[in-house]
């Protein structure tokens, strides 16, 4: 007969032991898909990668022109849809109180949120592509845009609801008009939070290749031209990868550790500034 | 022993009643809150000690389905009026909270923050007006050098002050304490209490509080509160050592709540 404390022991470890062979089990495929990264993407990585634009199978080439296409349809993406979303957010969470707007909205941005992104590429595709008639650096940006706006409504809508009620009546408590009480002080508060999500906003969709496809395309040649098809990592990685050229697949995997490390490199700066402002308050 | 002479009332609150959706929180309240004095509301938890607080500034404004009727008269006029012009309501009436609430910006901003809201004021004025607000504080020695440091950089205790600074260096007339000290230390909590009976040279102040010494300690007049209905009122003395009513000294002694 086990005693009652050896039974909650037993009933402990057993626990211990399932929770830690699932996390082992996640993190053994994550660590040999990063493995075959590193080892695929860094023997691929020369300076070259940096300082030519893609190539046509069999020649030398880089990814500069996708590195750059990337980084100016992820910042313009950015741009774009941040402003909206913590509008957005900002809205649902200090001023949707009363009324059926917020729940709404609330509900419809989380079915955004969750959407595959081919669905908002192929939606960028019929409303913007096919009225102007051609793929543009425009039209991946706004996809990506599209991304963002749902991730940075949920994220400021969230930082803004842990800011204690407290604050909100200390400074209604002085006078302060309600746009001042939001812009001054709560919005302030949540800070570091805000910029935590639009970082991870930002991480989401530098990787992004399915809205890009529909939109943006690709490009061979350097082009900074927005109004025309632009290079992108994602998609050069997409088609080089399944490209029957050795070269054109190296290269395909120095871009797919170019991401990763971009990625894991804004998700650390995100971690990092959440936790410094979750000490500071 | 408190003299017996009559103090002119600054606010006067009259069948006051209080809903919470439809639970009535506050019974036809009807008392005089004393000018430039310190009123103490006492009382168990859920008394509604602090949402008769939250009328005399109509905080619980900001909540949809609470609601106040009766009236409460502060120089004449009705605050509970929905005419009343809340920003200039809460101007005349500070307010400090339970637990410290530093605005996330300098502890110089903290302060200039309200100010800027009804004065427009040069940078020397300013300087001076947030030199003044953080001296009547108390709190001016420890902050002096680091005006430009996050008010939430600050130990509870200072927060607290710099949250009174804050409320005063509006220059309100009445000052509404809403458990000022329950999340202090005792040294803090002495520091405060200091500091209530320095401000009652210029404001009229009302204080809620779960601790009865405390009230006794800092206060002229206590009201005694119990389930929404105002039990007792008076002279601090009086109902500390000779209460009219049972359910006071029952309370006051220990016997309950």
């Amino acid at each position: 007969m086990l005693t009652l404390y050896t039974r909650r022991r037993i009933i402990n470890v057993t626990g211990l032991l399932v929770s830690m062979l699932a996390m082992a089990f996640g993190l053994f495929w994550l660590c040999w898909i990063l493995l075959t990264l590193l080892t695929h993407g860094l023997t691929a990585l020369t300076p070259a990668v940096f300082a030519q634009m893609t190539p046509p199978p069999g020649s030398d080439g880089g990814l500069l022109n996708a590195i750059a296409g990337t980084l100016i349809m992820s910042l313009l993406g950015t741009l774009i849809g941040t402003p909206i979303g913590i509008m957005a957010g900002t809205y649902l969470a200090e001023f949707g109180q009363r009324g059926w707007l917020a729940p709404v909205t609330r509900f419809i941005n989380d079915i955004l949120l969750s959407a595959p992104s081919i669905v908002i590429g192929l939606f960028v595709y019929e409303a913007y592509v096919i009225r102007v008639g051609h793929f543009s650096g425009w039209a991946g940006a706004l996809a990506l845009a599209i991304i963002v706006i749902p991730v940075v409504i949920r994220t400021t809508e969230n930082m803004l609801r842990l800011i204690p009620n407290t604050l909100r009546e200390a400074a209604a408590a002085l006078g302060a008009p309600q746009w001042k009480i939001v812009s001054f002080v709560t919005l302030r508060a949540a800070r570091a939070g805000i910029i935590t999500g639009i970082m991870l906003a930002i991480a989401r969709i530098s990787g992004e290749t399915a809205p890009l496809l529909f939109t943006a395309l690709n490009n061979q040649f350097w082009s900074a031209d927005m109004n025309s098809p632009l290079a992108n990592l994602p998609v050069v990685i997409f088609q080089f990868a399944m490209s029957p050229y050795e070269d054109w697949q190296h290269l395909a995997w120095a871009g797919a550790l170019l991401i990763t490390l971009s990625v894991l490199t804004l998700n650390i700066l995100a971690r990092i500034l959440f936790r410094q402002s979750a000490t500071t308050h | 022993m408190k003299s017996e002479t009559v103090h002119t009332p600054k606010v006067i609150v009259r069948d006051l009643n209080f809903f919470y959706g439809n639970y009535r929180a506050l019974k036809d309240i009807n008392l005089d809150i004393a000018e430039k004095m310190v009123t103490a509301f006492i009382g168990p938890s859920g008394c509604g000690k602090s949402t008769l607080l939250r009328t005399f500034n109509r905080m619980y404004q900001l909540y949809p389905k609470q609601k106040a009727t009766g009236q409460i008269m502060l120089d004449g006029s009705n605050v509970l009026d929905p005419k009343q012009d809340l920003n200039m309501l809460r101007a005349k009436i500070g307010m400090v909270f339970q637990k410290p609430t530093p605005f996330p910006m300098s502890i110089y901003d903290n302060i200039a923050f309200g100010v800027k809201l009804y004065e427009r004021l040069s940078r020397n004025e300013m300087d001076e007006r947030v030199e003044w607000a953080l001296k009547k504080a108390a709190l001016w020695g420890e902050v002096s050098n680091k005006l430009k440091q996050s008010g939430t950089s600050l130990s509870g205790g200072q927060q607290q002050r710099l949250c009174i600074a804050r409320a005063i260096a509006v220059k309100p007339q009445v000052l509404l304490l809403d458990e000022p000290t329950s999340a202090l230390d005792p040294i803090s909590t002495a520091h405060i209490e200091k500091l209530i009976d320095e401000l009652k040279k210029d404001f009229t102040i009302v204080i809620v509080t779960h601790n009865m010494q405390q009230a006794a300690r800092i206060s002229d007049f206590t009201a005694y509160m119990y389930l929404g209905d105002l039990i007792e009122f008076g002279d601090t003395s009086t109902v500390f050592t000779n209460p009219k009513r049972k359910e006071t000294e029952d309370y006051i002694t220990g016997r309950f709540g």
